[in-house]
């Protein structure tokens, strides 16, 4: 656990003593016969825990997941998407996705090509003015995309693999410096791009509808139900400030290069 | 300044809240949230212009919950409207219970109040009905193990909750507001009289003012769920405050527990709002309250037991003694609930022969 933080969080600043807190979360060991046979660890907010114990050895991952929950089940000023968020030239591109369509490796390589991260997991449109508020936490990589990063950004920090958590094998990707420099800078909102990851594939880039863009985002939504006809106002806003596309690829060069021609929208 | 009750201090002179300081709401916030009282909080401050005084950092999470409960008003009122709808034809008087009663009442007790349930009350020979109705508009059984069914069925107030299978929203249906087998037992027929048909509906009411105060009163001190202890005694106190005004109120307040066998609840209830959240209560009131006073050994214990329990059931607000008045008090409410040979026989099988849920 130690190292994970160590590894990933060097670049973040202390909370002050009799501060105030938004989450208060620890990581302990369940205390029953499991402290020597195959032991487990518990992610507890402020003192509860909202999952069932894992391995021991998946502390660090567990770590990620429940702080992702603390965020996604309380911080309601938001809505929250689950998606990837990066940002070039003052506007922000979300990356819906479902597991295994290669939001996390694609946000991982633009984050090392010039794009700002905001979130790998968590877009949080403010509901105020519509804006997308950065949460840089580390991006969380799974089974091969592991090694395509490794490969692809030589010099990229990731955390030690864990083996056979619920999502497979996975490491974590120390967020950009820069990115947790200007972690209070948001932005608004200008593509919605769903990736989809396909072995071979030439880079392409397709248009969608707003209608069927707006219903795939809403299915991608934490909180959408939750905030009523606020979540409805401001998902309209947001997808009627942005281009919908879907993305297929297979090469990350590609998509870089596709990347980088995208034209941020006439104002 | 000692921080163990922050959260009474907030809720008894919200003006003070100005004062706190960064590491005080860094626990508050944590105590309200743990006793669901978050956004009351909210709603408390809004209600006197404070809400910009308190630091951004709080107020941040003060906003989240209050943005989290302003659609749950909304979804309560349609909740509502589909169940009258589904028990239209069934022609049944159809009384609200609780926090669904506050919404729909639009009283001041339904600010910033979270639940997951509604609760109605319809008279015990129309159950059948009720639940044929509510089936066929897609509520459906939970509890499926056989002795549970015979519990609820049996024994209980109520029958087992039904969950919608769609929506997902559980309703609980009641006949009484206390078990047949409990040692008090207040007769449904008189709250039924009593309760006054909600402006703009047919065919739904809620409790009397009195009645409302009453079964608040018995659900928190007499049927013992302490989960959210501190949270229903801040329903007690907001109704008592609000009701307050009305003419023949406090007086009349005695008489009607009397009526209902309902003077120690009361009791309990009048003694712990004053204590804890400072309600403003008659002297008279309290005074004419103290034939529900139990005798004065267990009074001691009782206020020991209920100084730990009522708290939010956060560390900062506990002691070493807190999780044994807990586990007393639910064995209290257990043993008002049904006579010994009863709950002997229903922990038995709850022990020994019941399925593992997990």
């Amino acid at each position: 656990m130690a190292e994970g933080i160590g590894l990933l969080y060097a670049d973040y600043s202390l909370a002050e003593q009799n501060g105030f807190a938004d989450f208060h979360v620890s990581l302990v060991r369940p205390r029953n016969l499991r402290r020597w046979f195959k032991p487990q660890v518990l992610f507890l907010s402020d003192g509860v825990p909202p999952f069932k114990p894992l391995p021991l050895d998946q502390a660090f991952p567990m770590f990620e997941w429940g702080l992702n929950w603390c965020v996604s089940s309380h911080a309601h000023r938001y809505l929250i998407i689950h998606a990837a968020v990066v940002e070039k030239g003052g506007y922000a591109a979300i990356l819906p996705a479902p597991p295994g369509s290669g939001k996390s490796t694609l946000c991982a390589a633009l984050v090392n090509r010039g794009w700002r991260l905001l979130s790998d997991e968590l877009t949080m449109v403010r509901i105020s003015d519509g804006k997308i508020m950065p949460l840089p936490r580390p991006i969380s990589l799974k089974n091969q995309s592991i090694d395509v990063i490794k490969d692809y950004v030589p010099d990229a920090i990731l955390s030690r693999k864990v083996l056979d958590t619920m999502k497979g094998t996975v490491a974590h990707m120390k967020a950009p410096t820069d990115s947790i420099a200007c972690a209070a800078k948001s932005v608004p909102p200008a593509w919605i791009i769903f990736p989809k990851y396909q072995a071979g594939a030439t880079a392409r880039l397709e248009a969608i509808s707003q209608s069927r863009a707006f219903m795939q985002v809403a299915d991608n939504a934490f909180n959408y139900s939750l905030l009523g006809s606020k979540g409805f106002e401001v998902l309209a806003g947001v997808i009627d400030k942005s281009s919908s596309h879907v993305f297929t690829y297979s090469v990350l060069d590609e998509a870089i290069d596709m990347f980088a021609a995208l034209k941020p929208p006439a104002s | 300044m000692t921080q163990h009750d922050l959260i009474l201090r907030a809720l008894r002179q919200p003006e003070l809240l100005a004062s706190f300081s960064l590491a005080d709401w860094d626990v508050l916030v944590r105590q309200a949230r743990r006793a669901n009282l978050l956004a009351t909080l909210y709603a408390l401050l809004n209600e006197r212009g404070l809400i910009q005084q308190v630091p951004p950092q709080a107020r941040e999470h003060l906003e989240w919950s209050h943005l989290a409960v302003q659609r749950h008003v909304q979804a309560v009122h349609w909740e509502v409207r589909l169940i009258c709808n589904a028990l239209a034809d069934v022609g049944v008087p159809l009384i609200l219970l609780k926090g669904a009663a506050y919404v729909l009442a639009n009283l001041p007790t339904a600010r910033g109040r979270l639940f997951s349930d509604i609760d109605i009350m319809v008279p015990k020979e129309s159950l059948d009905v009720v639940e044929a109705a509510l089936m066929l508009h897609g509520w459906a059984a939970t509890h499926h193990d056989a002795y549970d069914q015979r519990y609820y069925r049996t024994w209980m107030h109520e029958l087992p909750p039904m969950q919608h299978i769609k929506r997902m929203t559980v309703i609980d249906v009641h006949h009484a507001i206390l078990p047949e087998t409990a040692s008090i037992f207040p007769d449904p027929e008189k709250l039924r009289e009593a309760s006054y048909l909600l402006a703009g509906h047919k065919n739904l009411m809620v409790f009397s003012p009195l009645d409302m105060v009453l079964h608040s009163a018995v659900h928190l001190f007499h049927d013992g769920e302490l989960d959210h202890g501190l949270r229903d005694l801040v329903d007690i106190d907001s109704l008592l405050r609000h009701f307050g005004d009305l003419p023949s109120f406090w007086h009349g307040l005695v008489e009607r527990a009397n009526e209902l066998e309902l003077t120690r609840p009361l009791f309990y209830a009048l003694r712990y709002a004053a204590h804890f959240l400072r309600t403003p209560i008659p002297v008279e009131t309290l005074e004419a309250a103290t034939v529900g006073c139990p005798n004065r050994l267990t009074l001691a214990l009782m206020d020991r037991l209920f100084a730990r329990a009522l708290m939010p059931a956060h560390p900062s607000c506990s002691d070493w003694l807190t999780g044994t008045a807990r586990q007393m008090l639910y064995v209290r409410a257990n043993w008002l609930r049904m006579p010994p040979w009863l709950l002997t026989r229903h922990l038995f099988h709850k022990a020994f022969i019941s399925p593992k849920s997990d």
